[in-house]
């Protein structure tokens, strides 16, 4: 992950600082940084998100194909997460630095949608076993800021709640052949409901004190994260340790109720603004990348 | 007086590669030379600077051009052990004034022999010899081999050091140095790296303000706000970095001046001491954490601006 290295003093000042929930750019242990996201940025795709969390930039883009379910769940369809650490985010992603990175990330990402209830895979479905709906869902990291995997994971909701895919019927004919017909409005689609899909709350331990939402210097001071998924009910779904330092159990089960609470504030401000921005319909300016 | 040019620059190539007796048989020759430079420079503050400023005007940068760290600023020594070959650098080459030491900040980059090897946010890293370090207590004298092998144990890789600049390679690279003991290494505070061109070219870089902080404005574009050090005479040179925990009342005046600092660069303003200080003082109805709050950010710069305005008409 993209790092900065820092003199002892800055860290000591850093460390200080959260002891007294006063962090460097003034905002308590609990608080994020000023976030801004924007859907449907990207034309060509089914869906896509722009999130920005402090100098972290994410976008993501929802691709929706056909393709044939597995075998183990003939009945649903799938997701596919595939991140790419692009490398005007930081020197260090030149050529291939950003492939390992990018793994880590996609493999969270699998394991965090792994959850049954998290998106309604059945409505992805157009003929058990033969044809279903497949969600390429494409990561772009455009700028490390600190965080990576909360901004990401907001930009993966907004994405996923953008995305329209279109309505297909299935035809049967006499000799049993199926046809696939697409409808031929364009603005007929199904949208993806998105109440169970969670986000990521990232805990760093600095100190004795753990802070939520670090930036690239409060992660050079901290030697141990909890990465934890949230359902907007406050629900778990995954938890991963990251880091070489240890945690206290006890420190883990703080983090997590800490975690649960952020998570729940942090669901219901991301769904207002996608409310928000989905009642201003198509008459809403775009900013896009060029604001 | 002729210009004190860096002897042998082809020396320093080979320099932190080579380690046999003939290279270090050059380098402490060139070293010398420096040292020499250095007494005379001690001696003479004009002299020096105007053998800077000859050094500055005959040199013609070539190629893609140096830039003329002329001035005060901080210099970030390349953080990264492995040394960060070329430090980023955005836009195009300043052109110096020529005039005014410039005062660099500077983090720590890699720890080669006789020298040190920092980043300044410039086309190249810089580096800073050892014989252009102050030494504890201000002493003037030859830097023997144990200064050479204690070189670690002062100045560390990711380190902070506030230097001028002394001369300015062919190549564009800067060779920095610590003129007093108000240089030198930094201790607990907060560095904001904002765009070079935004910080005022200015007479004094080191400036204390009312509110109760300090802030160094460095011509390359790194400002570090610090709490106001107790004993204003006794300037240490950075040899002993207190480690006390800062108190929360100067905690928040700092992170008050950051945040006002990230909303001035924002919204293309100028950085000097009285556009801080407006800021500041704009911002004082509004919680920290909101100053950087897009609707926040422009109120308060806005006030700024005009306060400025009227300040001048």
């Amino acid at each position: 992950m993209a790092s900065v290295v820092l003199s002892e003093a800055e860290k000591l000042y850093i460390v200080h600082g959260v002891q007294e929930d006063l962090r460097v750019d003034g905002r308590g242990c609990e608080d994020y940084r000023c976030a801004e996201v924007e859907t449907d940025v990207v034309s060509n795709t089914s869906g896509s998100a722009r999130a920005k969390l402090g100098h972290t930039d994410i976008l993501v883009g929802v691709k929706a194909e056909m393709g044939t379910p597995k075998l183990e769940k003939p009945d649903e369809g799938y997701l596919e997460f595939f991140v790419d650490c692009s490398a005007n985010a930081t020197p260090e992603f030149e050529g291939r630095g950003g492939e390992e990175l990018g793994t880590e990330i996609s493999n969270t990402l699998y394991r965090i949608f792994s959850s049954e209830s998290c998106v309604d895979l059945k409505s992805l479905c157009i003929n058990p076993r033969e044809h279903c709906w497949v969600l390429y869902v494409d990561v772009l990291l455009l700028e490390c800021g600190g965080n990576l995997f909360d901004a990401i994971s907001i930009a993966v909701k907004a994405a996923l709640f953008n995305t329209r895919i279109p309505k297909v019927r299935v035809l049967e004919d006499e000799e049993g052949s199926k046809e696939i017909e697409l409808s031929d409005d364009p603005y007929d689609c199904i949208r993806l409901n998105v109440d169970e899909v969670p986000c990521v709350v990232t805990l760093s331990k600095i100190g004795y004190r753990h802070v939520v939402d670090a930036t690239l210097q409060e992660e050079a001071c901290s030697l141990a994260s909890l990465l934890i998924s949230v359902t907007s009910k406050g629900a778990l779904t995954c938890m991963k340790k990251v880091g070489k330092g240890s945690l206290d159990p006890e420190s883990i089960f703080e983090m997590m109720e800490t975690g649960k609470r952020v998570g729940k504030s942090l669901h219901t401000s991301l769904q207002k603004i996608l409310d928000e921005e989905e009642s201003l319909g198509t008459t809403r300016q775009k900013v896009g990348f060029l604001g | 007086m002729a210009p004190r040019w860096p002897q042998g620059r082809s020396c320093q190539q080979p320099a932190w590669r080579a380690e046999g007796a003939c290279g270090s048989g050059r380098r402490r020759g060139a070293a010398r030379t420096q040292h020499g430079g250095d007494g005379d420079a001690a001696a003479g503050g004009p002299q020096g600077g105007e053998a800077e400023r000859g050094a500055g005007r005959r040199e013609a940068p070539g190629g893609a051009g140096g830039h003329h760290h002329h001035g005060h600023g901080l210099h970030e020594g390349p953080r990264h052990l492995r040394g960060r070959g070329e430090a980023h650098r955005l836009g195009g080459r300043r052109r110096g004034e020529g005039e005014q030491a410039g005062v660099r900040q500077s983090t720590e980059d890699q720890v080669q022999q006789k020298r040190w090897k920092v980043e300044t946010n410039s086309r190249l890293d810089s580096v800073l010899l050892l014989s252009s370090m102050n030494l504890p207590g201000g002493e003037l004298r030859r830097r023997s081999a144990e200064d050479e092998l204690a070189m670690r144990d002062y100045l560390q890789e990711g380190d902070l050091i506030s230097a001028e600049v002394q001369s300015v390679f062919s190549d564009g690279a800067v060779s920095l140095h610590t003129r007093s003991l108000k240089y030198g290494k930094l201790g607990q505070g907060v560095l904001v790296q904002v765009s070079p061109s935004l910080v005022k070219r200015q007479k004094t870089h080191f400036h204390d303000l009312p509110c109760g902080a300090s802030v160094i404005l460095g011509n390359n574009g790194f400002i570090w706000i610090y709490p106001t050090p107790e004993q204003k005479d006794e300037e240490a040179g950075g040899f002993t970095t207190n480690l006390e925990p800062v108190p929360l009342s100067d905690r928040e005046v700092i992170s008050r001046l950051r945040n006002c600092i990230v909303a001035l660069v924002t919204q293309k303003l100028m950085l000097f001491d009285t556009s801080i200080l407006y800021c500041y003082e704009a911002s004082l109805p509004h919680q920290i954490k909101d100053i950087l709050k897009p609707e926040v950010m422009e109120e308060i710069v806005l006030e700024t601006r005009q306060r400025l305005l009227d300040l001048e008409g």
